[in-house]
């Protein structure tokens, strides 16, 4: 019961007569990174959705923490969203705020921090995300899409979540500041514990961040498990998303890095 | 309970003790930013009244969850440096390592200017001669594109100026009639209870014909169109600058002028004078409504006397007002919207100062026409 941080039964998702989900059961444990993985439009940013509270199920139910996200009273659910950070595909940082108080908004949300303890924990999440302090006074506006990137998920880590959403964390960043934002979440992951559930289409961050893999195809979770049984599946959208030339690239830069180690 | 993972955490503890000649302070628990938090000035007070000692040893090894919060809470009671007697899980060894940094420049503060307001009236003048600079400019850009269509037709964006008639013209006859007949209707029942005095009680349809034709019809409209069609038109184009759909357009060669700003203008050129017109109707039957029911004047009579009473001189100026009315709202809407930047309060502002900067254009345009055309249609 404790196991699973977030705990998901019976959903489904329908906008009008379309149905996007169709009966999914998923139990994520603590301290893992699972991964969803899917086509286009198969309502995986849906599903990060309906974990978030932001979609009504039309019927089953989202229990994270162990608490049911549409019932709950309104000051459990409050105490809930403190306790998880989300990093919107495109940042979602608020455009008329500076850097600094984008990130100092939820701290000064709880409203018992001094604004000196604020400055100084704004300051360290600047530095953990490696941005450097003289951006702090910057309009959203004025920086590139990798450091809006980074400067979200400062933000979704003001408040210390112990649960972690991503969606897409690497689409629109190039190789190489791809490579050092998987680097930044796995030392996160290990350095605070972090439960991580990510969106991704990207092989090369799927394969070098997940534990675990939930593959949603046709309305409904194909599998859910471990990188090599995920292969091991014969499903024809798993065969064609893994077993294509950049599915096979990918196994096997990460095959070549188990051998060097 | 299903929420047992909420009470995993023990309260923050804070214990001073005394060993020997030796002050120890123990902090033990979770010391993350959800469990501080209500404890949080009673904990300051503490680590505080603790790091007045300076020989004090700190043993944080009873602390089961550490973050950053707690971490940046004890590291500033210690002064902004490690403390001198430290006892630590090696775990939380590196949450400090993350503090011993340099210390960062302070970030510059708003500075006060003597001269802010000196400062401010020159920025708003020569905002004022960008923004007529723009509008001649866009203006002049119009005028060439005009010239350009008069010569290959082929290429007219019917389309676009049909869906902005569509939108400014046919969208906007419901809330155009609603507001013309009650004034139409207050007008005419005010007038009537002063004519009622003079037993001039005929007049009731020269005041009305005069003021609505020539003055109201057209400022109610555009007043309207203003808030209803300007306002879009900024929104639109502002929304268009955040998602670089304008820099979409400019690559494939789309002058901006042409497919956007020019449909506008026509389209509300054409409209507003219909809109006028119908607007003008709409309020004289409010008036001839009211009328029959205050004086009993009768409808046909009404109608009859009505192109005596009015110079038909007004009705040509009012619709001739529209028209320029229109281009107006166009242009400045046109204006304000390409000049917003990609930020939603960017967004806000220019929308809001459109609407107010087009009001009132054309009441001060319509002022100036006034004085113009004070010979015009008036017996």
């Amino acid at each position: 019961m404790t196991e699973c941080i977030i705990e998901i039964k019976g959903l489904w998702t329908q906008f009008g007569s379309h149905i996007v989900h169709r009966d999914i059961d998923l139990c994520v444990r603590h301290g893992e990174i699972i991964s969803l993985v899917g086509g286009s439009g198969s309502g995986k940013t849906t599903l990060l959705r309906q974990m978030l509270g932001l979609e009504t199920p039309a019927r089953g139910e989202v229990r994270i923490f162990g608490i049911p996200l549409h019932g709950s009273d309104q000051s459990q659910l409050r105490k809930l969203r403190n306790r998880w950070g989300m990093l919107f595909q495109q940042g979602a940082l608020f455009s008329a705020l500076t850097v600094f108080d984008n990130i100092a908004l939820p701290l000064r949300e709880l409203r018992t921090l001094d604004e000196d303890l604020i400055h100084d924990l704004v300051m360290v999440k600047l530095e953990m995300v490696g941005i450097e302090p003289h951006h702090a006074n910057k309009m959203p506006a004025e920086l590139s899409g990798g450091m809006i990137k980074r400067i979200a998920l400062a933000r979704a880590l003001a408040l210390e979540p112990e649960l972690l959403f991503l969606d897409e964390p690497t689409a629109g960043l190039d190789p190489d500041r791809s490579e050092s934002f998987v680097k930044l979440i796995q030392e996160l992951h290990q350095e605070l514990g972090l439960t991580v559930v990510m969106v991704t289409h990207d092989l090369d961050t799927l394969v070098a961040l997940s534990n675990r893999i939930a593959v949603l195809c046709e309305q409904r979770l194909v599998i859910v498990g471990t990188l090599d049984e995920v292969v091991a599946n014969t499903h024809p959208f798993i065969r064609n998303f893994f077993m294509g030339e950049r599915g096979r690239r990918a196994l096997e830069a990460v095959k070549d890095m188990v051998l060097l180690t | 309970m299903p929420d047992v993972i909420f009470q995993t955490w023990a309260a923050p503890r804070l214990r001073r003790v005394t060993v020997g000649d030796i002050q120890r302070c123990e902090l033990g628990g979770t010391w993350n930013l959800l469990a501080l938090e209500p404890h949080l000035a009673e904990l300051q007070r503490q680590l505080v009244e603790c790091a007045s000692d300076q020989h004090c040893e700190w043993d944080l090894r009873q602390v089961q969850v550490l973050d950053d919060a707690g971490a940046m809470l004890i590291w500033r009671a210690w002064g902004k440096r490690r403390a001198a007697q430290l006892l630590l899980k090696p775990e939380h060894e590196q949450i400090f390592g993350h503090f011993d940094l340099p210390p960062e420049p302070a970030l510059p503060g708003p500075l006060h200017n003597p001269l802010y307001g000196v400062m401010a009236l020159g920025r708003a003048t020569l905002l004022l001669a960008d923004h007529l600079l723009t509008v001649v400019a866009v203006l002049g850009q119009v005028m060439l594109d005009a010239w350009y269509l008069l010569r290959q037709p082929a290429s007219i964006p019917w389309r676009e100026i049909s869906a902005s008639i569509y939108r400014t013209g046919a969208q906007a006859l419901g809330i155009t009639a609603l507001v013309g007949f009650l004034v139409g209707v207050v007008l005419s029942y005010l007038s009537a209870q002063q004519l009622k005095l003079f037993g001039a009680d005929a007049f009731i349809i020269n005041i009305l014909g005069i003021s609505v034709i020539r003055e109201l019809g057209p400022v109610l409209a555009a007043i309207l169109v203003a808030g209803r069609s300007g306002s879009a038109i900024t929104a639109q184009l502002g929304v268009m600058r955040v998602t670089e759909e304008l820099d979409a357009m400019a690559v494939m060669g789309i002058p901006h002028t042409l497919r956007l700003v020019m449909p506008k203008m026509l389209a509300l050129a054409v409209s507003m004078p219909l809109i006028i017109l119908w607007t003008n109707s709409i309020a004289l039957i409010g008036g001839m409504v009211s009328a029959h029911a205050e004086l009993g004047i009768g409808y046909v009579y009404f109608l009859q006397s009505l192109p005596d009473a009015v110079p038909i001189a007004n009705l040509w100026l009012g619709l001739g007002k529209g028209v320029v009315f229109g281009l107006l709202i166009a242009l400045v809407a046109c204006d304000f919207g390409l000049r917003i930047e990609p930020n939603t309060e960017s967004l806000g502002i220019g929308t809001t100062n459109s609407v107010v900067t087009s009001i009132t254009v054309v009441i001060i345009v319509d002022a100036a026409l006034a004085i113009l055309f004070k010979d015009v249609g008036i017996s």
